[in-house]
């Protein structure tokens, strides 16, 4: 079946076309470029971009895809969660795309979309498995029992952990996207050159057992980079390697942090492998010790293509297809939800 | 004028669930001070004080801008943080929100002054230090 998939929840427009679980393209047009000059997401910039970029976008991922639009015999497209005004771009589009041509269309959770990004590239993925899901505005665990079956063990309380990249990056002059700049930086510094603690909760988790250790919380590493910045500051020690040690620092207790969460969570639920999705997933730290921790403890790591990690429209085709052939439908009723959580 | 210091952000949670006790629907309050000082972790007491309990945690609302909860009014937790310009207010419909059934809680709301109501009541946070946080209110409860 082929499928066009939309996705417009924040940063990126997206078009992609899957057939049978197969992707046959996958385009994005990323608005990082004007994000950057304003340091973070502007929401009437972004949708005032989707729009722009969305029927072109939808064009060149069919025709890239070696078929044309008649071709096309359902579309999916992301409809929570994400900024109101950027989902309702790639809503109304499709919607408008389903009215024009008679074609099946199916809403999708962008958070489903990423917990199956994995599937695209291995038919092969064990089940059940762990999937860390890290990006700007999410930071969750998932037991993921099979398609369709979920579970949200624990989430983040406070910031998500790309958001406390970007600020700490923000805060120190660094620019945006803060995880990029992080990451490149962090290669000069120490990660042992100051010590951020992970968190102790006082009160239970919401979610999975309602034990609070597969929960995250960023703020307060966030505050105390700030305060060890601030300190430095006024004893004049601030020097490029003293930043480069600090976001090192940073970096490692957040990745220590998601590593740790991930594998308890994969050892608590007897879970054989640990998926990891988001566009954090991009950080080289975060891979690499995430591979070490998994090894460590018998447990496969999967992490997909970059381009399927970060927000893309593929993942939204591939869990539409699943659903459409399920025989799932939305009506023209569909609608933008800012806040949805799965897993429940 | 009322200056509070809190020692933990757990008092700083409670000084807010103190607060929201005496909030009424149409209320808008202002959070101004830097990163860290506890902007939302006064919404999480707010919140709590308002009895939002739904299945999830108040948030940072940095990326999403407006995160909504539903408590014996509703609670709507804007940030703009992120925003430059007030014309990128614009898509948020904040006058809806600011005559609405509910409380609103701005972080970041002294990036834009102009787009507050008269009545908005305007609560500074500073950091003392690690634990410490100062808190000016606009008002002495009970007062």
């Amino acid at each position: 079946m082929l499928v066009l998939g939309i996705e417009s929840s924040c940063d990126e427009t997206a078009a992609a076309v899957v057939s049978d679980g197969r992707l046959l393209s996958n385009l994005v047009a990323s608005q990082d470029e004007v994000h950057a000059r304003y340091g973070g997401v502007v929401p009437e910039l972004a949708s005032r971009r989707h729009m722009e970029s969305i029927i072109p976008l939808a064009r060149a991922a069919v025709s890239e895809a070696g078929i044309g639009m008649a071709d096309i015999e359902g579309i999916a497209v992301t409809t929570a969660p994400g900024l109101l005004g950027s989902l309702l771009v790639g809503i109304q589009f499709a919607k408008g795309m389903a009215f024009a041509t008679g074609k099946p269309i199916v809403g999708i959770n962008h958070l489903e979309g990423h917990l199956n990004a994995v599937r695209l590239e291995r038919n092969d993925v064990p089940y059940p498995h762990v999937a860390l899901l890290v990006s700007g505005g999410h930071t969750s665990l998932y037991l993921v029992r099979d398609f369709g079956d979920y579970k949200l063990l624990g989430a983040t309380r406070d910031d998500a952990a790309g958001e406390a990249f970007d600020k700490v990056a923000k805060l120190l002059g660094l620019g945006y996207p803060g995880g990029p700049v992080i990451d490149r930086l962090s290669e000069k510094g120490d990660p042992n050159a100051f010590r951020f603690t992970t968190p102790k909760f006082e009160h239970s988790a919401k979610f999975g057992s309602g034990n609070p250790h597969l929960d995250f919380s960023f703020s307060g590493i966030k505050t105390a980079v700030l305060l060890n910045h601030r300190d430095a500051a006024s004893k004049g020690r601030v020097n490029a390697q003293y930043v480069a040690d600090l976001v090192a620092s940073f970096q490692e207790a957040v990745v220590k942090f998601l590593t740790d969460r991930a594998v308890t969570a994969a050892k608590e639920t007897a879970a054989k492998a640990v998926v990891l999705a988001g566009g954090v997933a991009a950080n080289r730290h975060l891979r690499k010790r995430l591979e070490e921790r998994c090894s460590d403890s018998g447990l496969e790591c999967l992490i997909p293509s970059f381009h399927l990690c970060t927000d893309n429209a593929a993942m939204i085709a591939y869990v539409g297809e699943r659903y459409l052939r399920q025989g799932k439908r939305s009506d023209m009723a569909l609608n933008a939800t800012a806040n949805e959580e799965i897993g429940l | 004028m009322k200056r509070t210091v809190t020692s933990s952000p757990e008092e700083t949670k409670k000084l807010a669930v103190k607060i929201a006790q005496d909030l009424k629907p149409g209320d808008v309050l202002a959070l101004e001070g830097e990163l860290g000082s506890g902007k939302t972790q006064f919404v999480q007491g707010l919140a709590k004080g308002l009895g939002v309990s739904e299945n999830g945690y108040v948030r940072s609302p940095s990326f999403t801008l407006l995160n909504e909860y539903r408590g014996r009014m509703p609670l709507y937790h804007f940030d703009f943080y992120r925003l430059h310009e007030p014309l990128e207010l614009d898509d948020l419909g904040l006058e809806e929100y600011f005559d609405g059934k509910g409380v609103t809680a701005i972080e970041w709301a002294d990036k834009f002054p102009g787009a507050l109501p008269k009545r908005t009541m305007h609560i500074k946070f500073e950091i003392v230090d690690e634990m410490h946080r100062t808190i000016f209110l606009p008002f002495v409860r009970g007062g």
